[in-house]
């Protein structure tokens, strides 16, 4: 497997340290492993933060900045940040108004998110955490570790970034952004495996004519494998998965998501199939999003999330917002 | 008795053993995981060996506190908050006498398995660290060389099982068939207390 690095071990600190010459908007502290908005702290403003593996980029530092993020934590290659990182970034963007921890649910996010959330208020910051939670492909039971947070993590930040920049408080600010995962489902398919730098190969084995059907951003296999179907099919397959797990009475937001390797191409032929399904399933769509936003490496694939929306949920998502990976309105 | 250069030469053996087997670790993890179990431990280790080697705490306790914390600061995943719980509470329990008994590592052990146990939700059974851990405890109070054994065991008893908590639940049944990582890295560790135990000298690596 040929990758455009140097060796596995400095791979985030490569990618940060060139991130940082290409955002001057953003202070990036490789060394720390913190990418903060430059204006951090705003008086009064309630502070965001994410984070999690990297290998999903942009997610999270490709969303900080003004009406998203105000600081992303990136762990290793699809490993959790540690609780240093997180306190290090609450303490950074908070200005008394208290920091919103959104915390997609893996384990290894949840416990550290949670360990950081102590370690945060007994330095005297005021922690709300909302847990993402919208993949359909999981069994949301006793006996897993619980539905994995996926693409609703763009529409949790974007929407609470927004009503965060208008300066609204802590409890609303984390009110809305639990709304927003309340709302949301998402489905994701595999036609490659991606391969990580400490492994160098793809970390499973996906025969040529062959797809993966409920994936998460991993790289771990989904919940089952099929012969390869066409777009039409998959596009099909997922919305009704989606669908078959929420019944929107409102418009929705979509977000046809690329998992890193599959071309816009690909993506926008796969959203008209997406977009005929949903037309005759009665849904409305409001706002269309297409393109690599919840990556995973260099997975080939594509995923699906549904946001239903009110004319409150649709205001604030239409917010202005400036950030690497997400741009509109200002 | 055991003092506190008997718990740096566990950590320092566990250290060793994480190396030696991290791409093992990775390879387990790769079926059911995300491929990375082996090298995330072994950063966290090579640090905790790195610190222990800079300060040198005069208490068991100190010993197990501070590479607990080494851990949380520096894995990350599941396995950063797990493993460093685990010696962290561990440590606790030992409080701060200068050597402490075969038993009384026992006892506390055992305190900190089952906070893990509290932290991650896992129960025996899981597919978890949790299936070599628990009857690795319940061997110690024979011997060093029963835990390791009953740890081993346990690692290789969690290939049939259905994994419930951690990312490889996501897969459901497709889980079944394939030895825990974790499981299998916390073996690595009860096995490094044996070495620390029998061959004191050649742990030093």
């Amino acid at each position: 497997m040929r990758m455009l690095i140097n060796v596995a071990e400095t791979v985030v600190a490569d990618a940060l340290r060139g991130m940082a010459v290409a955002h001057p908007e953003l202070t990036v502290d490789v060394e720390n492993r913190v990418v903060v908005r430059r204006d951090a702290p705003v008086a009064g403003k309630v502070g965001l933060v994410s984070g999690g593996g990297s290998g999903h980029e942009p997610l999270h530092g490709g969303f900080v900045g003004p009406g998203m993020l105000s600081a992303a934590c990136p762990g290793e290659v699809f490993t959790s940040p540690v609780p240093d990182q997180m306190v290090r970034a609450a303490a950074a963007v908070d200005s008394g108004a208290g920091v919103l921890f959104i915390v997609k649910n893996y384990t290894g996010d949840v416990l550290n998110f949670d360990m950081a959330a102590e370690l945060a208020e007994d330095e005297g910051i005021r922690i709300a955490k909302v847990l993402v939670n919208d993949d359909v492909a999981v069994t949301d039971s006793l006996y897993t570790a619980g539905r994995r947070g996926t693409g609703a993590t763009l529409f949790v930040e974007k929407i609470a970034g927004a009503a965060a920049e208008e300066g609204q408080p802590l409890e609303r600010v984390e009110a809305l952004a639990r709304q927003v995962n309340e709302n949301s489902r998402s489905f994701g398919v595999a036609l490659s495996a991606c391969s990580t730098p400490a492994k160098g190969s793809p970390t499973f084995d996906l025969p040529a004519g062959e797809l993966e059907l409920g994936v998460g951003i991993h790289g771990e296999p989904g919940r089952e494998r099929r012969a390869m179907m066409t777009s039409r099919e998959i596009a099909d397959f997922s919305v009704n998965a989606v669908l078959d797990d929420m019944s929107p009475r409102n418009p929705v937001l979509l977000l046809v998501n690329g998992m890193g390797a599959t071309p816009l191409l690909e993506l926008y032929g796969f959203n008209a199939e997406v977009q005929r399904v949903l037309t005759e399933r009665g849904v409305a769509v409001a706002r269309t999003l297409v393109g690599n936003y919840v990556t995973s490496l260099d997975m080939a694939g594509a995923s699906v999330t549904l946001c239903q929306v009110d004319e409150e949920l649709l205001r604030l998502y239409d917010a202005p917002v400036r950030t690497p990976g997400l741009r509109w309105g200002a | 008795m055991l003092d506190a250069d008997f718990f740096r030469r566990w950590m320092t053996a566990t250290a060793a053993s994480v190396a030696h087997e991290a791409e093992r670790l990775t390879a387990l993890d790769s079926p059911i995981g995300d491929a990375d179990h082996g090298s995330n431990l072994h950063r966290g280790f090579t640090a905790v060996a790195a610190v222990l080697e800079k300060e040198a705490p005069d208490t068991p306790g100190a010993v197990l506190i501070l590479a607990g914390r080494q851990l949380i600061s520096t894995v990350g995943g599941a396995s950063g908050p797990l493993y460093g719980t685990l010696l962290r509470r561990t440590g606790k329990a030992l409080g701060d006498a200068a050597e402490v008994s075969e038993e009384q590592l026992t006892d506390a052990l055992r305190a900190g398995v089952d906070a893990v146990m509290t932290l991650g939700g896992a129960a025996p059974g899981d597919k978890t660290m949790i299936d070599s851990l628990v009857p690795a405890v319940d061997a110690l109070a024979e011997s060093f060389t029963a835990a390791r054994a009953a740890a081993d065991e346990g690692a290789l008893a969690t290939t049939p099982l259905q994994a419930r908590k951690g990312r490889a639940s996501y897969l459901g049944e497709r889980s079944i068939g394939h030895q825990d990582p974790g499981a299998t890295s916390a073996a690595l560790l009860i096995a490094a207390l044996a070495t620390a135990a029998e061959a004191p000298e050649a742990t030093d690596v």
